[in-house]
């Protein structure tokens, strides 16, 4: 716990320092949004399509991120400081996914409002506070996965190519779950039904692919 | 002053005396290369073992090995009484290396970065410690500045603070002098050098600099070793089969 945290922090505060992932995240997010604006040439949008925009959206954006999530140990420190050092593989994962789980948070304050402005005419304020417990469990399966993967693609010189690869059908489930929580909640009129049963599945896919990552993990860093 | 380079230089428990180092048969390959091919050596407690050879001779394998950063693929090696790979967890809290990268962060200070190790490394009084070792490497006035910022000789400089922060019994030192003038070299000296007290594992092209410091010489030729003997008795001629000028 000790090592992820100061492993966490320092993540953090290079981010701080350098702002090269979270800003990146959100402007593609905002810029993703203007092109489904004036694409669909749509001022509203409800139900499963907003759903849809919404998702694809942060996915996309989250890639961004999660392909940087290595880049000061490949283009600065290396790995040899981390391997080296007394603690368990298992402190890099946790730290990893919780830095990206801050720059995901980050990244949705600023794509939701947006989202609500281009897209949602009334309500949306009133579905938040279920939408945040959505994109929340979201967050945190999209974390986990992501720092394993990008744990592995770093190793490679295909990197930015195998990462999206490995990704996108791993997160699959997480997305339906995802954007079947989200479809009531953008609906007009605002409904709630299934939102639970959803959240549990969302759960469950956290629950697993963070036991996965955690019995591979070790593994995935030796020698 | 030397009470405080004593103090700096503290390299935990090495009271016991003994074997630091025991190799028997190691080797290692890279695909179907044998980067090492059945190399063995031993060191005493406090001692220091100077690695010759010339480029991908095998140096930086075997100190990877004793880093417990690679695996070793045959052999057998105890490092302070532990098994490798085995014991590797156990291991990494008594070693120290100093590589050929800093093993810094570019865009975080000199400070932050060292307070970044000595975390993951739990060292106890951990600023006290920080600011000793700046102030002993002379960096004290520019540890505030991103490491970006910093020659690559007082780069180098820090990184010795972070190889020495939780006081390892063993370094691991590939070319530690490298990108150090003279003044750097004398003021890490204490640090690494031999009045430091750590076992120490010495890979340098400085042949000279390698035997004056070194109590054993392990010279490696194609991933084997074809020198393992006392630095005093190795002569001049094997010096030079280890670098190919005998064959």
């Amino acid at each position: 716990m000790r090592a992820a945290l100061a492993i966490a922090r320092k993540d953090l505060l290079v981010e701080l320092r350098t702002k090269e992932s979270v800003p990146a995240m959100a402007l593609f997010a905002v810029t993703t949004f203007v092109i489904f604006h004036f694409g669909l040439n749509r001022n509203r949008l409800e139900g499963e399509l907003a759903a849809g925009v919404l998702w694809v959206t942060l996915l996309f954006a989250a890639i961004l991120g999660i392909n940087r999530l290595f880049v000061a140990e490949r283009e600065q420190a290396g790995f040899d400081g981390l391997l080296m050092a007394p603690i368990e593989r298992n402190s890099l994962l946790a730290a990893k996914a919780a830095a990206l789980l801050v720059y995901l948070i980050a990244l949705e304050l600023i794509a939701l409002p947006v989202f609500a402005l281009f897209f949602i005419d009334s309500g949306f304020w009133h579905a938040l506070p279920r939408l945040a417990a959505v994109t929340l469990l979201a967050d945190i399966g999209l974390a986990v996965v992501g720092a394993m993967l990008a744990s592995i693609a770093v190793h490679t010189r295909a990197r930015d190519l195998l990462l999206p690869i490995l990704l996108l059908p791993l997160t699959v489930p997480a997305m339906i779950a995802a954007a079947a929580a989200t479809k009531p909640l953008l609906s007009v009129p605002f409904d709630t039904g299934g939102v639970g049963k959803w959240l549990v599945v969302l759960a469950l896919y956290d629950a697993v692919f963070g036991l996965l990552a955690y019995a591979l993990f070790d593994f995935l860093m030796e020698d | 002053m030397a009470t405080e380079t004593a103090a700096l230089a503290e390299t935990g428990t090495q009271a016991e005396a003994g074997e630091a180092i025991s190799i028997e048969g190691l080797t290692r390959r890279y695909g179907e290369r044998d980067a090492l091919a059945g190399v063995a050596t031993r060191l005493g407690r406090r001692q220091t073992l100077a690695v010759l050879g010339r480029n991908g001779a095998g140096k930086t394998t075997l100190l990877r090995v004793l880093a417990t950063l690679l695996l070793p693929h045959g052999g057998r090696v105890r490092v302070l009484g532990l098994e490798l790979p085995r014991e590797a967890q156990a291991l990494r809290p008594r070693i120290g290396m100093l590589g050929h990268d800093t093993l810094l962060y570019r865009d975080l200070t000199a400070r932050e970065n060292l307070d970044f190790y000595a975390r993951l490394y739990d060292v106890p009084d951990r600023e006290a410690r920080i600011a000793r070792l700046l102030e002993a490497t002379g960096m004290a006035r520019r540890a505030e500045e991103p490491v970006r910022n910093l020659s690559r000789g007082m780069a180098q400089r820090v990184a010795v603070c972070r190889a020495v922060l939780h006081r390892p019994e063993l370094l691991l030192l590939d070319e530690p002098y490298a990108h150090l003038d003279p003044e750097a070299s004398a003021l890490v000296e204490p640090l690494i050098g031999q009045a430091a007290g750590a076992t120490r594992v010495l890979v340098s092209h400085d042949v000279e600099r390698a035997l004056a410091e070194s109590d054993r010489v392990l010279g490696l030729r194609d991933g084997r070793a074809i020198v393992d003997a006392p630095a005093a008795e190795v002569p001049s001629e094997a010096i030079r089969a280890i670098y190919g000028e005998i064959s």
